[in-house]
Parts: structure tokens; C-alpha cells; sequence
């Protein structure tokens, strides 16, 4: 077993999948994850706090939301956990937490339901947390130009956009690579910017 | 009502009535935060009720996040961090919180050195 100096070394990061209702996060979880995707669920009553003004949810309901997750052994001392978003981006309340502290996202995209992730990337500009754009290539066609998708989307043009088979476990490590090395690449800009 | 599962929600009933109605966990434990059982844990005296019982086998060998005790028990989130954080309280689990990328203040090393740690163990998957 790890001696007591070693276990204080231990940690975890995570990145978090986003993207609308069925465009495959838990499938692209699932291509990577060392462990068959788990489920958890998170309560809000009406005694959770941060709580949405926009929540449509009347004050003293109870609704549980579902996240799949995954996990990937990093080395002895960390773990990387992979958390699909709850699949309707009204319950705001579970984002909050799932953001708190994670390496970025992965904004899975369906062209064919392009308007389904604008909250989300809203959501992420206005948290400040880093994203990149995975289009989901159902049956390997790419339909569109990736250039459009950026432009109907409206983002930055360092927001990096991909095509991606979330079923495909080497597309999803490219995915996951990519997201680190612009996660990485954003901080050095920051600290030359600094210094 | 569940979204985006299908997973059996019969536990759901009364969540927290294992956590003899409280909600709210003594220590704040991030989603993904490690948890591990504690000698004093593992010598099994000092354990309550069976949720502790199960919580100290499941986190007795690799490590597991909140969101994994949560989802092997088959309780709301909510429900294990109460849980957890009252055992860490009596020192039958040790949790491991996770580091944070921009927590570090001053010039990010930390954080840094946390993602190369991460990409190069990505690219070895």
C-alpha cells in the first residue's frame, strides 16, 4: 500500500462533457473510460442553493438529475474523470458544481440539432471555462464544413473545432488531447501576458 | 422524475432518510474528490450503521471518487456526501480533493505541471 507521503499526493481533475439531449456524451465517456460509465444522481429541493433565476422548476419541487460518468487511471497518483452533463441545460443547478475546478469541456455537436448546445457555450463563455467544439460524425460522414459549424456558432476563432466518432476510443483521446493542450497553450499566453 | 438514465431509482423513496434527514454534509467534497478508507476504517470498530460498512470496503482497495460511492451505492450524490463527510470526521476515510487549476494562485506551476501530468498520460492510453 502507498505510504502516508505518497496518499497526500493523490489527486483527480476532471473534464466535462456537454452537448444536447442524445447527441452521444455518454457513448464518447464510454469509449475511453477504464470503467463501464456509472450513473449518480443529484437532488435539488427547494433547500439547494444556487438555485437559477431562470430555474423553471416551482420553488418546492424535488427533481433529481442524472450524470454519467467515466474514469481514466492517469497514473497511481491521479484520476480523470469524464462527467456527461445532465441532458437538459435548464437544471443549471448541477453545472455550477460540475464546472467548479474542471480542466474544460467538450461541447459535442449533432449538425443536424446545431441551436441545441448555443446555451451551453453560453454557459462556459460566461463561466470562463475552456471548451472546445467536437462534432460528432454519425456514420462517418462529415455533412459540413468546419469553418460553417464556427461560424454558425458564433465563437472564437482559437476555440478549437473537431470532428470526432464519440464511439471511437482513439477519436476521443484525440478530443481529450486537444482539449489539454489548449487548456495548456491558453495559460502560457496568460503567463507571457503577465510577466 | 430522471433524466438521461434508466437506472432503478427505487432508493430514491426517502433519500436521506440514512442520513437521519440531514442534507447538509459537515465538509463540502467535490464530485470527483478521492476517498479512501483509513487504517482506523479498515479495523472496522468504530463502524455505525451498514452504508459506513459498505463505504469503508468500497473505498478499501482503489481509490474512489464521491460521484463513484454514489453511484455504486445507488444513493443521491447529496446523500453519500453527508455520509462521507461524517465518517472523514471520525477518520475512517481519508479525502483527497482535488488540487484546482487556477487555486494556486502566484504563477499557476502547480496547475501546469497537474496538465502535463494529465496529456502525457492520455497520450499513453
Amino acid at each position: 500500500m502507498n505510504s502516508p507521503a505518497d496518499t497526500s499526493r493523490v489527486t483527480s481533475a476532471k473534464i466535462v462533457i456537454a452537448g444536447g439531449f442524445g447527441v452521444g456524451k455518454t457513448t464518447l465517456v464510454g469509449s475511453v473510460s477504464e470503467i463501464t460509465p456509472l450513473t449518480t444522481e443529484a437532488i435539488m429541493t427547494s433547500a439547494s442553493e444556487g438555485v437559477d433565476d431562470n430555474n423553471l422548476v416551482p420553488d418546492k419541487a424535488t427533481t433529481t438529475v442524472a450524470m454519467d460518468f467515466g474514469r481514466i487511471t492517469i497514473d497511481q497518483d491521479l484520476i480523470l474523470y469524464l462527467f456527461g452533463t445532465p441532458g437538459q441545460t435548464r437544471f443549471w443547478f448541477m453545472w455550477d458544481e460540475l464546472v467548479r475546478g474542471a480542466i474544460g469541456a467538450i461541447v459535442l455537436v449533432d449538425t443536424r440539432r446545431l441551436a441545441d448546445c448555443f446555451s451551453v457555450i453560453d454557459f462556459f463563455e460566461h463561466r470562463k471555462l475552456p471548451y472546445l467544439v467536437a462534432v460528432n460524425c454519425f456514420d462517418g460522414k462529415q455533412l459540413h464544413d468546419l469553418n460553417d459549424i464556427r461560424d454558425a456558432l458564433q465563437i472564437s476563432h482559437d476555440v478549437p473545432v473537431m470532428y470526432t466518432d464519440a464511439r471511437n476510443r482513439e477519436s476521443t483521446k484525440q478530443v481529450l488531447i486537444k482539449l489539454v493542450e489548449y487548456v495548456l497553450s491558453m495559460r502560457r499566453t496568460r503567463t507571457v501576458g503577465v510577466h | 422524475m430522471v433524466l438521461g438514465g434508466d437506472e432503478p431509482t427505487g432508493s430514491l423513496v426517502r433519500p436521506y432518510a440514512v442520513t437521519r434527514g440531514r442534507t447538509r454534509p459537515q465538509l463540502e467534497i467535490a464530485l470527483e474528490a478521492l476517498v479512501e478508507t483509513t487504517a482506523r476504517g479498515r479495523s472496522g470498530q468504530f463502524l455505525g450503521g451498514r452504508e459506513q460498512k459498505v463505504i469503508v470496503d468500497l473505498c478499501g482497495g482503489r481509490l474512489q471518487s464521491l460521484a463513484e460511492i454514489a453511484a455504486r451505492m445507488e444513493v443521491p450524490l447529496g446523500v453519500a456526501r453527508v455520509l462521507v463527510a461524517d465518517m472523514a470526521a471520525d477518520g475512517l476515510l481519508a479525502v483527497h480533493e482535488p488540487t484546482g487549476f487556477d487555486a494556486d494562485g502566484g504563477d499557476g506551476s502547480v496547475g501546469t505541471e497537474l496538465l502535463e501530468r494529465v496529456l502525457s498520460g492520455l497520450r499513453r492510453l
